[in-house]
């Protein structure tokens, strides 16, 4: 958006932009589930009034007269194409020329229903919808859910902004080819589509909480949008427990955000954090949602994995810390989602209540069928903590290096090549 | 819209199965064909003999190779198809999952290609059905 634009009209754009989702909901309804061309429509609509506002005026209803204007949009875009089907309309009176509309013109207010709430709802499943890969799920959700262009989406990602741009483009394509309707699920399909949706959102949240660069803005924004997304979730299903968990456990996760990054920009685990840079607000936010979920009977891996969060975060420090406690809700974590890497985090737990030998068993005991651990630095990492903590120094350092090998980011990777050294 | 669920099974499964196991699958497929003749969905289908039977041709540097086999040696092999008329992709795949073979197999649920749809006619209000679900 240009920025010689008149302060009224960026204001008019700015709000209309908060309404994206019901904008984009009415056009790709008048586009008969179309999302390539309602987003292509909302876009030109947009430019319009760029171009058409600050020399007219902000018209009275600013979404209704970007709604007509995608429509209008819509008509360009289908009779271009029914021309290249057979020739007709030489004179051109079929869609007038222009996209912006004439005066008289504009759809008033009441004939637009604005669907608000449901169709964000709306929007949020079908761009999570699992016919979509999992990556594109995220890419599509903070584009079109989120606002987030694609070359913003691209940096937080680290691909290259054409290749993200395709993916957002195949997307777009898959759900118009293979007819993803527009809409929510139903309460009886909800079990299968709310984790989907659940996911995607701690996806974007992971990312930005990864700090991979260190600390930066397009960071802190992945996280912002992912508990915006959450809350709005919980909002929008107050009878869900798992989107209340969720909000809950990426407040309580988001609370420690200033404390694992050192100066230095090294990863400071949570034993080593300084829990005085922690923010109280957001944990006492976390806390509150938990115990909502919890009262409401909420007992799924979202609100477990939120009181695993709460224990961590209410901690005065991590001798305080009730290990005990944490162990028992792995127990009951691993019966609903019974996956390695929890079991690994369990295996963590353990040692802390129970002492290092303890710990190396119930690593070695792990089953692992994908073998994703094996390809996982995070075994050997806790191995060699065993190993060190038993005083098998050579064979703790040897488990750390290997475990270096295998890092995914050279912060992890100092990390753990810090943590063989030390070990002598 | 029109979508072909392809079922895809490993020979080999079925080929273990008991007289009395193939019987309840061969039912199983007998009500789904009534259920979605009743709905009126069913546009075709049919169950595909064992790969066994399949000859493969394809072209090498201008001329045609004929081989026996599928065109590809895969764990799991197309055993069949059912072509259907639905409204959108979550109910092809409802569809989909009653397809007895869906728990031992894969189902792949494809749209057919189907040429431009005439262009849009101007309406004066939004259409509102999907505001009658959830």
């Amino acid at each position: 958006m240009s920025d010689c634009l008149p302060d009224g009209v960026q204001a008019a754009l700015k709000a209309a932009w908060t309404q994206r989702a019901s904008l984009l909901a009415a056009l790709i309804r008048a586009a008969r589930g179309d999302f390539v061309a309602a987003e292509e429509a909302l876009s030109q609509a947009l430019e319009a009034a760029t171009a058409v506002w600050p020399r007219d005026g902000v018209p009275d209803s600013p979404e209704g007269w970007l709604v007509s204007a995608g429509r209008l949009a819509l008509l360009r875009q289908a009779s271009r194409a029914a021309q290249s089907l057979e020739t007709s309309d030489p004179d051109g009176k079929l869609w007038g020329g222009a996209v912006a509309p004439v005066e008289g013109e504009v759809v008033l207010d009441n004939l637009i229903d604005f669907g608000g709430d449901d169709d964000q709802l709306r929007l949020v499943f079908t761009c999570c919808h699992p016919a979509l890969a999992p990556a594109a799920r995220v890419a599509l959700t903070l584009n079109a859910v989120c606002g987030l262009e694609a070359h913003a989406i691209s940096r937080a990602f680290l691909v290259e902004e054409a290749t993200l741009a395709q993916r957002l483009v195949r997307a777009k394509r898959k759900i118009r080819d293979a007819g993803i309707p527009f809409r929510a699920p139903t309460s009886a399909e909800l079990g299968e589509r709310l984790p989907e949706v659940l996911k995607t959102i701690e996806l974007i949240f992971n990312e930005g909480y990864a700090c991979t660069r260190g600390r930066d803005l397009i960071s802190e924004r992945l996280c912002d949008e992912a508990i915006q997304l959450a809350s709005s979730l919980a909002r929008l299903l107050p009878d869900e427990t798992e989107p209340m968990g969720l909000l809950a456990m990426l407040f309580l996760t988001d609370a420690r955000r200033e404390a694992r990054v050192s100066e230095g920009g090294d990863l400071v685990t949570l034993p080593e954090q300084d829990r005085r840079l922690w923010d109280q607000r957001k944990v006492v936010a976390g806390r509150s949602l938990l115990a909502q979920a919890v009262q409401l009977g909420g007992d799924g891996p979202l609100v477990l994995r939120a009181a695993l969060a709460a224990e961590h975060s209410t901690a005065a420090s991590a001798e305080d810390t009730r290990w005990a406690r944490i162990v028992e809700l792995y127990d009951a974590l691993l019966v609903i989602e019974p996956s390695p890497v929890v079991a690994l985090n369990r295996a963590t737990a353990v040692g802390e209540a129970s002492g290092p030998q303890a710990m190396l068993t119930a690593v070695e005991a792990i089953e692992d069928p994908g073998g994703a651990l094996a390809s996982s630095h995070y075994r050997l990492a806790v191995i060699g903590e065993a190993q060190r903590r038993m005083g098998r120094t050579l064979e703790a350092r040897a488990s750390f290096e290997a475990a270096s090998q295998l890092a995914e980011n050279d912060m992890e990777r100092r990390h753990l090549l810090r943590r063989a050294e030390a070990c002598f | 819209m029109k979508y072909l669920l392809m079922i895809y099974v490993d020979e080999a499964v079925e080929n273990a199965m008991s007289e009395a196991e193939m019987g309840t699958l061969m039912e199983g497929y007998g009500r789904l064909v009534e259920e979605m003749e009743a709905e009126g969905v069913l546009q075709g289908g049919e169950r595909l003999q064992q790969v066994a039977a399949a000859t493969s041709i394809t072209s090498r540097s201008g001329s045609f190779a004929i081989t026996d086999g599928a065109f590809a040696e895969t764990k799991e092999q197309l055993g069949g198809y059912i072509l259907i008329e639905a409204p959108s992709l979550d109910e092809a795949i409802g569809w989909a999952k009653k397809i007895p073979s869906a728990i031992h197999g894969t189902i792949e649920v494809r749209p057919i290609w189907e040429l431009d749809e005439p262009p849009l006619a101007e309406s004066a209000q939004a259409d509102n059905s999907v505001a009658a679900d959830s």
